[in-house]
């Protein structure tokens, strides 16, 4: 049957306005996955009992990238049918998306408030693990062209110094030891991550970066580091947790007890990371 | 005269009209969603911060300036495009488009290589006068430029190469040199595409993130744009984000709807 | 004076000629499409360059290859009417004919009140203000030619100024641009396929037919004399000034008085009559042709299977007969005939 033109118009527009209906209707709360979950026990040994199966995802902090690549490695091997996949973010955007319902099986944070937030919403399988801490340190171009010293570097209006964005972890933290050290930052840039900053270090084009001890050994002799003294230094401590959202709630048991143990704690200190 | 007659609307074949619902409803829907997640007790507050009004200032700022910047080379770049045979112009042409296909930041170090302080250009020029590009608004305005620049060239050089190139021989033989030529008579006839290019190029320039961040840093007050604002926002407080957001909308409808489409087209 | 002597090759085009048009001269060149008429045009204005030969204006040499002497078009003072007419868009009427001008270093209001007293000469004054796009296709003619001659170039180059016309404007624009064209003083070099068109506007026809020149000559001498089949086909075609004297009755400048089939589009007119229709007759004919006449032969030439017979006498035509009725008729120079054109045959312009 022939409809009239106009008929058929209608029809087009009436299901734009359908789609638009039906996504105002359905709501945008953080839907957070249900809090009921099971507890389960952290296995302390690293790969007895029974073989472990399973496919894990893991969402870890950018700063941890090069060390859980070795983590990974490590794990896999030690336990042969699990498939490790990390995935790699700032803290905040992981939270983001493990808010969202990413399916991921672990989350290790370089933030305990951002972690906080994950337990809050009731993401979180359990307690979350203390696994490494982090110092900070003054990034500075291989050679330290600029001769700077210390701390105070950052309030110098001649240098062209950059610290990250308040509104990351090393962000915080880095004003934090500059406040403990009495220095007013005059930062030339707040860089969104660490490693833009540190990139930035390396090049050459700013003459200081207050970053992660991690990351300067992680820059290899392009970058070299100055020590805060402990009195004003900041530590951070990551945090590790299973999460709610996983399927495969054994290995990922087993996989924050790797990273939280002996083992794991090798990996994390042959890149810097301090123990938790 | 005859009474008024009804004007029939253009026939569209029928495929047409369902897609193109689809088309606005791909684009509609997202914004919808934006505003339903907006914090609309909390906006009035929000927006008189000066997070807001700092960044604000800048990207409509930078925006303008490099739309300038790429209106003074990327007109006669243009041009020479569309007039001019030279062998290597299709090396050129691929040039011009590569800030288009090269990811932004990837885009913002190349630039930092070139223009930073120890780049292959900035770094002889802020040995001998001090001069320096990243972490200022001259870099924010580099940064944008250099993004937005194929926007305006591709579009003003399909302009040129529309237009019937004999009204500036008729310009010859009536006595105008060529740059006489080009401003009475090659400039008001492109005029559509120019607005056009510049408008895209704008956009693209208040958008602009990556190459931005990468080249100028980041600093609220001197070189925070709105995007990366937003980007940050994101971190700590979401409501400040989508509000940070719908000002970026907010801004870019007020500049888009009250184009003619005369100025456009015809 | 023009004197262009044109050598070059454009694609497939292979020009080759040489033309001179003399100061007050109105030249058309005149030929199939293809031919190079318009290419041998933009070369003299300076769109194209020669590969060889030399163009000189007024003595001042414009183009010459073998002396590396080249002109560029804007300091050439050749004004040229394009054949869509090319007027600027985006420009008023008044600024478009300004706009020469302006663009020589005239100051603004200046150019602009030179530019209005060159359109109230064609006749627009009151268009000045008006958009090309406003303009019919005969307005947008005369301010074309208005832009160029409000520069009073020493050469006037017009590109097939009727093409851009529907066909009802043509005959009266054409007759509009013969009066416009006898104003102004300098050389004037038109283009055009229609022999009609270079019959009325020009002084003497130059046929270009695949780069080269076959004829020169009057609008009469290439009648009578056509030497190419294009020219007999096409060119050589007769046309006869005269005046309304009736409703469809010519009368022609010697007196004579033609009827025509149909009323006659102005008081003044152009007749033209095809050779091949003028009849030749022992005596005064009888039956249906409304106009004859007696006249004498002044010319008899032969071209492959037709004969070419030059009358003088009160309507001096040029007839196309057999060879087989030369021959019956005894046509040499001085011979008396009754010549005769049915009124249907006949197609008056207005002029």
């Amino acid at each position: 049957m022939r409809m009239p033109r106009s008929r058929r118009a209608g029809s087009g527009s009436v299901l734009a306005v359908a789609l638009v209906l039906a996504t105002l209707a359905c709501g945008g709360d953080d839907a957070g996955p249900a809090a009921a979950g099971d507890a389960t026990t952290a296995r302390d040994d690293g790969g007895g009992g029974g073989p472990l199966t399973g496919d894990l995802t893991v969402l870890a902090a950018a700063s941890l990238t090069d060390a859980f690549a070795d983590v990974e490695a490590a794990f896999e091997e030690a336990n042969p049918g699990v498939g490790v996949e990390v995935s790699y973010d700032g803290s905040s955007a992981l939270r983001d998306q493990i808010l969202a319902g990413a399916p991921a099986d672990v989350f290790a944070s370089a933030s305990g408030s951002v972690m906080d937030e994950v337990v809050d919403a009731g993401a979180v399988a359990g307690e979350p693990t203390p696994f490494a801490t982090n110092l900070l340190e003054i990034a500075v171009p291989a050679g330290n062209p600029a001769g700077v010293e210390g701390l105070d570097a950052f309030g110098d209006e001649d240098l062209l110094v950059g610290l990250c964005a308040e509104e990351v972890p090393c962000g915080r933290f880095g004003r934090e030891a500059l406040a403990n050290a009495g220095v007013t930052p005059a930062p030339d840039t707040d860089e969104p991550d660490v490693r833009s900053l540190l990139d930035k270090v390396a090049s050459g084009e700013i003459d200081a970066g207050l970053v992660y001890r991690t990351d300067v050994l992680s820059a290899g002799d392009d970058v070299e580091g100055i020590g805060i003294p402990d009195d004003v230094n900041v530590e951070a401590t990551y945090p590790i947790a299973a999460l709610e959202g996983g399927e495969d709630r054994e290995a990922a048991a087993a996989f924050v007890s790797f990273v939280a143990g002996d083992e794991g704690r090798a990996v994390l200190a042959s890149y810097g990371f301090g123990p938790p | 005269m005859t009474a008024r007659r009804r004007v029939p609307t253009a026939r569209t074949p029928w495929p047409l009209l369902p897609l193109a619902g689809l088309g606005v409803a791909f684009v509609a829907v997202p914004f919808v969603a934006l505003l339903q997640q907006a914090p609309w007790s909390d906006l009035g507050r929000l927006l008189t911060e000066p997070l807001v009004t700092d960044a604000l200032r800048i990207s409509l700022t930078s925006a303008a300036a490099a739309t300038g910047v790429v209106l003074v080379l990327g007109i006669p770049l243009a041009w020479v495009l569309a007039r001019t045979r030279f062998p290597g112009r299709s090396v050129v042409r691929a040039l011009v488009t590569l800030p288009m296909v090269l990811p932004p930041v990837v885009g913002g170090a190349a630039l930092l290589y070139a223009f930073g302080r120890t780049g292959l250009v900035g770094g002889p020029v802020y040995d001998a006068t001090g001069f320096l590009l990243p972490f200022s608004l001259r870099g924010v305005v580099v940064a944008n430029a250099f993004v937005a620049l194929p926007f305006l060239v591709i579009t003003v050089e399909s302009g040129l190469r529309a237009m019937d190139p004999r009204y500036e021989e008729a310009a010859a033989t009536l006595g105008a040199g060529r740059w006489t030529t080009f401003r009475r008579v090659t400039l008001p006839m492109t005029t559509p595409s120019i607005v056009a290019g510049a408008l895209l190029a704008w956009a693209r320039a208040l958008g602009e993130f990556g190459a931005t961040v990468t080249f100028a840093g980041n600093l609220q007050g001197r070189t925070q744009t709105m995007p990366l604002a937003v980007f940050l926002a994101r971190e700590s407080d979401r409501g400040a984000a989508i509000a940070l957001s719908l000002v970026l909308v907010a801004v870019s409808l007020l500049v888009l709807l009250p184009l003619r489409d005369r100025w456009l087209g015809a | 004076m023009l004197h262009a002597e044109l050598a070059l090759r454009l694609g497939t085009l292979a020009l080759d000629l040489t033309l001179e048009v003399a100061e007050g001269e109105v030249v058309a060149l005149l030929g199939p499409n293809g031919a190079g008429k318009t290419t041998a045009l933009r070369a003299v204005a300076g769109l194209v360059p020669l590969d060889g030969g030399r163009i000189v204006l007024d003595g001042r040499v414009l183009d010459d290859p073998d002396t590396g002497t080249w002109v560029p078009p804007d300091e050439r003072s050749v004004g040229v009417v394009f054949q869509d007419h090319l007027l600027f868009p985006r420009l008023t009427a008044l600024d478009n004919v300004a706009f020469g001008l302006r663009a020589r270093g005239a100051r603004k209001a200046d150019a602009r009140a030179r530019a209005a007293a060159w359109l109230d000469r064609v006749g627009l004054g009151t268009q000045a203000g008006a958009r090309p796009r406003a303009l019919s296709g005969g307005q947008s003619q005369r301010v074309a030619l208005a832009r160029a001659l409000a520069t009073e170039p020493r050469l006037l180059l017009l590109d097939e100024p009727l093409a851009a016309l529907d066909v009802q404007a043509r005959a009266h624009v054409r007759a509009e641009l013969r009066r416009h064209l006898a104003s102004f003083a300098g050389a004037r070099l038109l283009v055009t396929h229609d022999p009609v068109d270079a019959m009325v506007l020009a002084d003497r026809l130059v046929v270009v037919e695949a780069g080269r020149v076959t004829q020169q000559g009057t609008a009469t001498e290439v009648t009578r004399h056509p030497r190419s089949p294009y020219v007999a086909e096409l060119v050589g075609i007769n046309l006869l000034a005269g005046t309304a004297a009736g409703e469809r009755v010519v009368r022609l400048d010697g007196g004579a008085e033609l009827t025509m089939a149909d009323p006659l589009p102005a008081a003044t007119v152009a007749v033209t009559v095809r050779p091949r229709a003028v009849a030749l007759h022992r005596r005064r004919p009888e039956g249906s042709p409304r106009n004859a006449w007696e006249a004498t032969v002044a010319d008899v030439e032969a071209d492959r299977d037709r004969v070419r017979v030059a009358l003088d006498g009160p309507v001096p035509v040029t007839a196309e007969v057999t060879p087989a009725a030369v021959a019956e008729l005894g046509l040499v120079p001085g011979t008396a005939v009754w010549a005769s054109v049915k009124a249907v045959d006949l197609t008056a312009h207005e002029c």
